[in-house]
């Protein structure tokens, strides 16, 4: 007898849950011969707004984690990536139409660069913060700071690899994660939001959509709660309207990458998504 | 008070060697502006001090095309070393002008002249010597190896510490190796000609600094202008929307230094008496023109009677007058449009319902003038609590526990700076981590130094000045 | 000057701590008094010290000085010679302009009060409000280590001299090893020694001894203790310890006395003590007093300057006031 195999529904991932989208819409992945592998959620401006409100409520507990915590925690999700990665090369060479072996090679530096970001958590904040000798009686010290609600436009042509290193350097420092996978690809992403539920990661702390970035990306560029946009992913989008956007409420924004190199890991993307917070406290014997 | 009272001790102007009439500071030299000339005013006679050149569109070409030239031709092919050396020039003879300097801000801005004296002008000279040690040292500036200046540097400065931000804004773009082109404010514009006189003595090669002076639209212009490669901008909210929007996509490189609200929060176990100073400190030093000024007073509930008869009782020892009388405490208001909003926005706090005090103080009839004022009975949701008043205007609100505390001090757009005042260590530790803003201050307000970072998180900005930040700031890895 | 009112000793402690007055009542009411953050008290005194004072104030300022100093030699080779030289410059400190005032009191130390009150004949107040105080050291000053009976008997040996003014120390080292109520007790009874015949009291002023002291919440609360214990006036230093009167230690204790006259109405004075040499630092002291406590407090039962050569400063500026030119050490008496 041959088993009848289960499919999975492609779902949202947000605080937590894998809801389908509030819109009811779905899209089809293909393979790139156009063959259907399955209906992804295709998530709404409604969608985008819970997102961001499973981000807000989860940035207190996650940035207040001891940074200690946040790497093991980190390091967990490396540690079950690993444990799924038939998964993901199975999706990824379906998907992409890759061989076998180049789909193995990105879970192989996707599983890697998410253990270097880890080991980052407890690091960063030495090499980029500072104490400052100032002239006169001051304890003074600077220390990078999570900014709060990342808004991330995912890699377009990279089903994990691209998606992981636009995710994880936002975490590193405590932020809180909204992301729009990859349009083509979007399988991994939630294959990894599946991953992400299962270690230890605190609901909302990271949030993934499926769907159309152009249709998305306003709605997370407007937003008032969102402090960060990183828009690693967004080339082929109207991203200098998304900067404008962003500019309202003052966002950080990381602007689009492409080629080879494109978010590349770098301390620059973790204290891109950080704040250089500066205290002066009074010093005296007296 | 009354044997302080009638002894008069004004600072002489006539250290001062103005001319009638500045023009632009371009390629090393006073030249003619396209745009006319405006006059720069003392706020607290309302005398014209000098004619101002209005820089137009081909003024700001000039400038920029002669900071390209400077930068391609001179300035990047000079060392580290050799850059350094040019701005400890510049900070000694800062320091060897700091009196004339001194008593021009205070001329031009309203400030008092302690305050020009004792903080504003020898932390000019400060910020100098400190970027000038880092020119040859920037492999250690955080960007790696090797890393390269971004070219042209637009910057745009506001009136309330008119020569302290050129400061902040020159020297590090000079010891990274960019050459500037700066536009100080319409109203407050002397300092800066006054500086550039300064880098002729210096023999600062032509063009690396060119200052042109105008309003608002000679500001637009120049951070708009294509070959640009940097922009840092400090002043409104408004304003940095504005550059943020007109900059995205181009590429330039964007510091903005924007508004604030500041939370001074004091628990009931604060040094008390240090801690009515550090309000007085945090809301009428240079009469509340500070972006990072303590205008919300967070005091905790059960002291806040007492708090608040101490600092009634302070402020009545305040003087308030002429900026040059060397006992003045609170100055001139700078500008007759900055007078008419403080005052909307106090007539705002007192419709709403807020209770209104001032101590009794003359003020002169010439000049743009405001007394301290203090606001009590406020609420979250008053305008005076949520809106800059950019002014000597303190709102007193309350709070019971250090968390409702951190909540009402997070509740703005704003994130520059907060207050804290507790005598328990541990817990202002916490506090401050908790707290949104890019600098706090801690039994303390209002500190200043070129080795510390200052910036804000939220609609206060992004990027940092002081320090390795601010030099990081003017700088792009190798890569 | 005398003080009339006799406060019986302790009764503001009962007035402020209620009926059970203990060592550990006292404790807990001084434990609880509010910090001092030394930087921005050093910050407050600073910026206090960059008041300029023009003219007319200065002139006003300089003879106020001199009308606010206890003119003071506590040396162990004083003489009766000594004292009459001391007590001639204190009633004529300028001969060369009879205008000068007179200042408040000479200091000397208890054997040498019969030597003072001689010399100063008619000049001495003897209780009235006219005329030059006599102030004696007592309490096995400037150490403070003998008895009780000695300390009691040093004081009331004093008294009886004719000495207006006793500047009692307290004992620091059961301050500093939080035997609070000693230090009480101790001010409460040597209070009860200034007692005269009469029932008037002699002036009590009590010395912390700053510097030994060393931090300014010990300073804020050994003030509160010595206001609370009975003492007319709170003094920084006997001038025998480094550091003796700072402006930041005498501010701190400026706002102990507004503090208190804001909790009872009552006016306690304080008398930096040692270190103030010239008339530039006194008058920082005396802007000061104005702008913490109110010009009110420039007044001799409010606010002494304890010091021997500011006197001469002061008289070297005077001249320089009037003559319009810098005067020199050979136009004020050496004494």
């Amino acid at each position: 007898m041959s088993h009848v195999a289960v499919p999975k529904t492609y779902k949202l991932f947000v605080n937590g849950a894998f809801p389908r989208s509030e819109s009811g819409r779905v899209y089809e992945v293909t393979t790139p011969k156009g063959v259907f592998l399955a209906n992804a959620a295709k998530a709404s401006r409604k969608d985008a707004r819970d997102a961001i409100v499973a981000a807000r409520a989860a940035v207190g507990g996650w940035a207040g984690a001891t940074a200690y915590n946040r790497g093991q925690v980190l390091y967990r999700v490396a540690e079950v990536l690993e444990g799924r990665r038939a998964q993901f090369e199975d999706e990824i060479v379906r998907l992409e139409g890759v061989s076998a072996g180049a789909a193995r090679a990105q879970v192989d530096e996707a599983i890697d660069r998410w253990v270097w970001y880890a080991g980052w958590t407890d690091k960063f904040a030495q090499v980029s913060g500072n104490a400052n000798p100032v002239a006169g009686p001051y304890f003074n010290l600077s220390v990078p700071e999570p900014t709060g609600v990342v808004a991330v436009v995912a890699p377009q042509d990279s089903s994990l690899l691209g998606l992981v290193s636009a995710v994880a350097p936002a975490l590193v420092a405590g932020n809180t994660v909204v992301v729009v996978a990859s349009e083509a690809f979007p399988l991994s992403a939630i294959t990894l939001a599946e991953v992400l539920a299962t270690s230890d990661l605190p609901k909302g702390v990271v949030n993934v959509l499926t769907g159309s970035p152009a249709e998305i990306a306003p709605w997370l560029a407007s937003h008032a709660d969102v402090n960060a946009l990183d828009l690693v992913g967004a080339a082929e989008l109207e991203w200098i309207d998304l900067e404008i956007a962003a500019a309202e409420t003052l966002k950080r924004v990381y602007p689009p990458e492409s080629g080879p190199d494109a978010a590349a890991p770098s301390l620059a993307r973790i204290t891109a998504f950080t704040e250089t917070k500066t205290v002066w406290h009074t010093k005296s014997l007296l | 008070m009354s044997f302080l009272e009638y002894a008069p001790a004004p600072e002489s102007t006539a250290i001062l060697d103005l001319k009638p009439e500045y023009g632009l500071f371009i390629g090393g030299e006073f030249v003619a502006a396209g745009g006319g000339s405006f006059r720069t005013i003392s706020p607290a006679t309302e005398k014209q001090i000098a004619l101002i050149a209005n820089a137009d569109d081909a003024d700001v070409d000039r400038a920029v095309a002669a900071a390209r030239k400077a930068y391609d031709k001179t300035w990047s092919k000079l060392s580290g070393r050799d850059r350094g050396k040019y701005l400890f020039r510049i900070a000694r003879l800062v320091q060897e002008r700091a009196r004339e300097l001194a008593v021009a801000e205070s001329l031009d801005n309203g400030k008092p002249i302690k305050e020009s004296r004792d903080v504003d002008v020898p932390l000019v000279a400060a910020w100098f010597f400190y970027y000038a040690g880092w020119a040859d040292k920037l492999d250690y500036a955080g960007l790696g190896a090797n890393p390269r200046a971004l070219g042209v540097a637009a910057q745009v400065i506001p009136w309330n510490f008119p020569l302290l931000m050129l400061a902040w804004k020159i020297a590090p773009a000079l010891a990274a190796g960019n050459t500037v082109v700066l536009k100080p404010a319409e109203t407050t514009p002397l300092t800066a000609l006054l500086f550039a006189e300064i880098l002729q003595q210096a023999d600062l090669p032509a063009g690396v600094v060119n200052i042109i002076t105008g309003a608002g639209e000679t500001g637009r212009a120049l951070v708009n202008h294509p070959d640009v490669n940097k922009v840092a901008f400090t002043g409104s909210t408004a304003v940095g929307r504005e550059i943020a929007r007109s900059t995205a996509g181009s590429g330039k490189k964007l510091t903005l230094e924007l508004g604030g609200k500041a939370a001074n929060i004091v628990f009931d176990d604060a040094p008390i008496d240090q801690a009515v100073e550090g309000i007085v400190n945090g809301i009428f030093f240079n009469q509340g023109h500070v972006c990072c000024a303590g205008s919300r007073l967070l005091v905790q509930e059960n002291i806040h009677d007492d708090v608040v008869e101490r600092l009634k009782s302070r402020l009545s020892t305040l003087r308030v007058g002429d900026p040059l009388d060397k006992n003045t405490d609170v100055g001139a208001i700078n500008s007759a449009e900055q007078l008419a909003r403080i005052r909307e926005l106090s007539d705002v706090g007192e419709a709403e319902g807020a209770e209104r005090w001032s101590p009794a103080c003359d003020l002169p009839a010439e000049g743009f003038w405001f007394a301290p004022t203090i606001f009590t009975n406020v609420s979250t949701s008053h305008r005076i609590a949520r809106e800059e008043i950019f002014g000597p205007v303190l709102s007193v609100l309350t709070f019971r526990t250090p968390a409702e505390a951190i909540a009402k001090a997070n509740n703005t757009p704003y994130g520059l700076s907060a207050g804290i005042w507790s005598d328990k260590g541990s817990k202002i530790l916490a506090v401050a981590d908790k707290l949104r803003a890019g600098v706090v201050w801690a039994n303390t307000f209002n500190r200043f130094d070129p080795a510390s970072p200052f910036g804000g998180y939220k609609e206060s900005g992004y990027g940092r000045e002081g320090g390795r930040q601010g030099l990081a700031a003017y700088l792009k890895g190798s890569k | 000057m005398t003080i009339e009112r006799a406060v019986s000793p302790a009764q503001r402690a009962l007035a402020i701590l209620g009926d059970d007055l203990t060592e550990s009542t006292l404790k807990r009411y001084l434990d609880g008094i509010p910090g001092v953050d030394a930087v921005g008290l050093e910050q407050r005194a600073a910026a206090l010290g960059t008041r300029s004072i023009k003219t007319t104030s200065k002139a006003w300022a300089l003879d106020r000085i001199i009308e606010l100093i206890d003119l003071t030699t506590l040396e162990g080779a004083d003489t009766p010679g000594k004292v009459r030289s001391l007590v001639a410059k204190a009633v004529l400190p300028d001969p060369s302009d009879l205008s000068t005032p007179q200042v408040a009191a000479v200091c000397v130390y208890g054997d040498m009060v019969p030597y003072a009150v001689e010399a100063l004949g008619a000049a001495h107040s003897a209780g009235t409000d006219e005329g030059i105080n006599v102030a004696a050291v007592a309490t096995a000053f400037p150490s403070g280590r003998a008895s009780l009976a000695v300390k009691l008997a040093d004081t009331a040996d004093a008294v009886a001299a004719g000495a207006d003014e006793i500047d009692m120390v307290i004992d620091r080292g059961a301050f500093l090893s939080g035997r609070y109520g000693r230090v009480f007790d101790e001010i409460v009874a040597v209070k009860e020694a200034c007692r005269r015949d009469d029932g008037s009291f002699a002036h009590l002023k009590v010395i912390l001894e700053t510097g030994e002291l060393n931090t300014y919440d010990n300073v804020r609360r050994a003030s509160w203790l010595a206001i609370l214990a009975g003492g007319d006036f709170i003094k920084t230093s006997t001038g025998k310890v480094a550091p003796a009167a700072t402006l930041p230690v005498t501010l701190l204790m400026l706002e102990v006395v507004r503090d208190w006259h804001r909790l009872t109405g009552e006016q306690i004075g304080v008398k930096p003590a040692g270190g103030i040499r010239s008339s530039k630092d006194a008058i920082k002291y005396v802007v000061t007093v104005a702008e913490t406590v109110g010009e009110e407090w420039l007044q001799p039962h409010l606010f002494r300057f304890g010091a021997s050569s500011l006197l001469n400063d002061v008289l070297l500026q005077r001249q320089k006031m009037k003559t319009g030119h810098y005067s020199g050490a050979d136009y004020v008496t050496i004494d």
